[in-house]
């Protein structure tokens, strides 16, 4: 299951490295909504420990939602989905190939990122626990926007029907990590975010649980 | 091989498949023919298991991995190169690409370039090769000719001869009843759903088979 999950993924990541035009466009709108957050604010109003974390988070939830939009279009172009469906392998090695691709694109996006939010706000992002709840966090969101990407993207509007199921699904794990976030970067002791990090992993668990369960059921006609 | 025993599928009012049954044993090609809108795609959509009927079961003998399907859009990654595309539909399969796979396809000068790059022609020709690269015993194919130059449609041709010749399966659909009749063992007329028509060849030509099913399908 995992040698047939990495091909999809080792696929999905040489299709996206020859064209680049997914990678570039994030990172463009990453940028962008960084550089305007930074010269829209009013740092005598706002602490940047403040409203660093939310504009964090806030970039990286639409990005990530650009980018999952992909995920499964590249499979729509010549029905090549119908080709993995037709492969005898197990249907939840798709759904891993492609939250793995999703993953390693996701966090190239928030590499670019971090040092941006660093640079603009002038707070300390190179900590290991902030590591771990923006990896516990992507996880989560990931592994749901996956699954929805594949639910909706033979719908008609699949690129405006994937946020509206997704984003409902994002606001806890999206809450925990701001939370987290906000209480890391006022270098406020670990204890206090122990319990968001507990509630981000059983996030991550019960999700991928789930999406793996359900993925056959959503692609099949 | 092929089973399919009282397939019925609806979509919404509109009924795909009515109550189809037939075998194909090795060695045989059944040829489908019907009009746009019969239900030809969704009975071979059934047959790979991309479908599941309302009523009736489709069983192929050897499972999902004893099929090769090639329908109609390529099932190809446009910025993959040729051999990229091949080598990725064979690690789904656990085997490796077939050394004589390329030059029986006449692809050699292509298998380093991007599939986009290719023409139509070609890319259908790769479409083939995909569907065969992993030795399949029972061939679905859907309008296979479409887009095909003269020199392709013949390498097809002698592909599909060859298939059955080793005694596999094949059942194609299509519109154009002079480019399936000729490899055909086996002959069906579909209409709304139903077989309308199901019966050997036994040595009807072309234009004949043409003249019954215009008058089948009237």
């Amino acid at each position: 299951m995992l040698r047939h999950a990495w091909a999809v993924a080792a696929k999905d990541l040489l299709v996206e490295f020859r064209s680049r035009t997914a990678i570039l466009s994030v990172a463009v709108f990453v940028v962008l909504v960084l550089v305007v957050f930074n010269f829209g604010r009013d740092p005598t109003a706002v602490s940047n420990i403040d409203l660093a974390p939310s504009i964090l988070w806030v970039t990286f939830t639409f990005a990530a939602i650009l980018a999952l939009n992909r995920a499964f279009q590249i499979e729509l172009e010549n029905q090549a989905l119908e080709g993995l469906l037709l492969a005898p392998i197990d249907r939840g090695s798709i759904y891993l190939g492609k939250l793995i691709a999703n993953l390693l694109f996701v966090v190239t996006i928030e590499v670019i990122g971090l040092p941006l939010v660093a640079l603009f706000f002038n707070v300390q992002v190179l900590l290991a626990p902030l590591v771990l709840v923006i990896a516990l966090a992507t996880v989560g969101f990931v592994a749901v926007g996956t699954l929805f990407s594949a639910m909706t993207v033979r719908t008609r509007f699949a690129e405006l029907l994937l946020p509206v199921l997704l984003l409902p699904f994002m606001i806890l794990p999206l809450t925990w990590a701001v939370q987290a976030t906000v209480r890391l970067l006022a270098a406020r002791p670990l204890s206090e975010i122990a319990g968001w990090l507990n509630m981000l992993a059983v996030y991550d668990i019960v999700f991928l649980a789930l999406a793996l369960l359900l993925f056959s059921a959503t692609v099949t006609e | 091989m092929l089973q399919a025993e009282g397939l019925r599928h609806h979509f919404g009012p509109v009924r795909a498949l009515d109550d189809i049954s037939f075998t194909v044993q090795p060695g045989q090609t059944l040829a489908v023919f019907g009009p746009n809108g019969a239900g030809k795609t969704t009975l071979l959509k059934v047959l790979a298991g991309l479908i599941q009927p309302q009523q009736g079961r489709a069983h192929v003998a050897g499972g999902r991995r004893a099929i090769g399907w090639i329908g109609h859009q390529p099932q190809l990654y446009g910025q993959l190169t040729v051999l990229e595309n091949l080598r990725f539909w064979a690690s789904l399969y656990d085997v490796h690409v077939p050394a004589d796979l390329i030059a029986r396809l006449g692809l050699e000068d292509h298998a380093n370039r991007p599939v986009r790059a290719l023409s139509r022609g070609l890319v259908q020709r790769v479409a083939i090769a995909r569907a065969l690269v992993h030795d399949p015993t029972v061939l679905l194919l859907d309008e296979p000719f479409t887009g095909l130059d003269r020199i392709a449609a013949e390498a097809l041709s002698r592909l599909l001869a060859q298939h059955a010749a080793a005694g596999r399966a094949t059942v194609l659909v299509t519109h154009n009843v002079e480019e399936g009749t000729g490899l055909a063992t086996d002959v069906a007329f579909m209409r709304a759903g139903r077989f309308v028509h199901f019966a050997p060849r036994a040595g009807r030509g072309a234009q004949q088979v043409a003249d019954e099913y215009r008058r089948a399908i009237a």
